[in-house]
């Protein structure tokens, strides 16, 4: 919070700081929110914020993906499994005293081991130093494509996104053999079930 | 949903400039944010949108679960098939350099080629995701 950073950096740094207070909130809202329909918008909400700090971090690529994924595409996902399943979350009687507890102390890990890394944009940083200097300087010249990240992700990190896909299409297959094929085999099975299958739709 | 008429004109209106800009994503992602899988996303949020106003049976008219899980899968063996090309020209997998005399044309050829795959195959698994989910 110190304004040491003069000039157009001092004006980042509120940025940062008001959007990182908008997550936390976000995130204690979901966590707090017993009816799960408002829970998945408001985890929209913070993804959506999570996008505008990618994009304070130059990382427009990211940004694109979380806003589209995070605040979009998920966000339908999740409203259409709490239509299926049902949208007030089970009340636990039992204080999941061990659960917090659990919580806290990886969280607490994660903090002190974040005390190891160096500064944010620090050039001596081992990311900086291993093949990021080579994809930088001969990136255009090797792939002809300007944008780095695309030629990093399609082309020196090919394999890689190759296996990507591949985890969405077995997510897509999964989804489709596991849901489209027994709620098929069900309607099959029983025409009688058509009734509650109109209900379910007009919703 | 579907007879709520602001709904229905706004998505009419939205639908066509969301299914270009993923079309816009997808063909400058060499120069500018985005790529594949963000213009795959996009393309598919265009049918989610269309499905969550006019209701699935629109999207399943659109385009059955059946013809985008053959979709889906054309986009991974056209990502898988660029890396056997390049094997047969001469490089190792996934090697686009080798696809061409000018290693640089080839290895922008090649990245042009895997990201309409992922672009593809993300569109399509989205929207059967979406499909069999809403029904």
């Amino acid at each position: 919070m110190e304004p040491e950073a003069q000039g157009p950096s001092a004006i980042d740094i509120y940025v940062d700081i008001l959007l990182l207070v908008l997550l936390v909130a976000a995130a204690l809202v979901v966590v707090t929110l017993r009816n799960m329909l408002a829970a998945a918008l408001v985890l929209g909400i913070y993804s959506l914020v999570m996008a505008a700090l990618w994009v304070v971090l130059d990382a427009v690529d990211v940004a694109f993906t979380e806003a589209a994924v995070g605040a979009g595409v998920t966000t339908v996902f999740m409203l259409l499994a709490i239509a299926a399943t049902g949208r007030h979350e089970k009340i636990a009687h039992r204080r999941p005293l061990p659960a917090i507890a659990a919580s806290l102390a990886v969280g607490g890990l994660l903090i002190y081991g974040t005390l190891d890394l160096p500064g944010f944009g620090d050039p001596e940083a081992p990311a900086q130093q291993h093949v990021a200097p080579h994809y930088l300087e001969h990136g255009e010249a090797e792939t002809g494509v300007p944008n780095i990240v695309t030629a990093v992700l399609a082309s020196y990190r090919g394999f890689d996104t190759l296996g990507e896909v591949t985890v969405i299409f077995t997510a897509g297959m999964g989804v489709l053999l596991l849901l489209g094929i027994a709620r098929r085999r069900r309607e099959g099975a029983g025409a009688s079930e058509g009734g509650s299958e109109g209900e379910r739709d007009r919703e | 949903m579907t007879d709520n008429l602001v709904l229905r004109v706004v998505a009419k209106l939205l639908i066509p400039p969301i299914l270009l800009f993923a079309l816009y994503v997808q063909m400058h992602g060499d120069y500018g944010p985005g790529g594949g899988f963000q213009a795959g996303v996009i393309f598919g949020a265009g049918l989610i949108l269309y499905g969550l106003v006019f209701g699935t049976h629109a999207v399943r008219s659109v385009a059955p679960p059946r013809l985008l899980a053959i979709i889906a899968s054309l986009g991974m063996l056209l990502y898988a098939g660029v890396g056997i090309a390049s094997m047969i020209a001469g490089g190792s997998f996934l090697e686009y350099g080798a696809l061409s005399l000018d290693a640089t044309h080839g290895n922008h050829v090649g990245i042009i080629i895997i990201e309409i795959g992922v672009g593809i195959a993300v569109a399509a698994v989205m929207t059967i995701i979406f499909c069999v989910l809403a029904e």
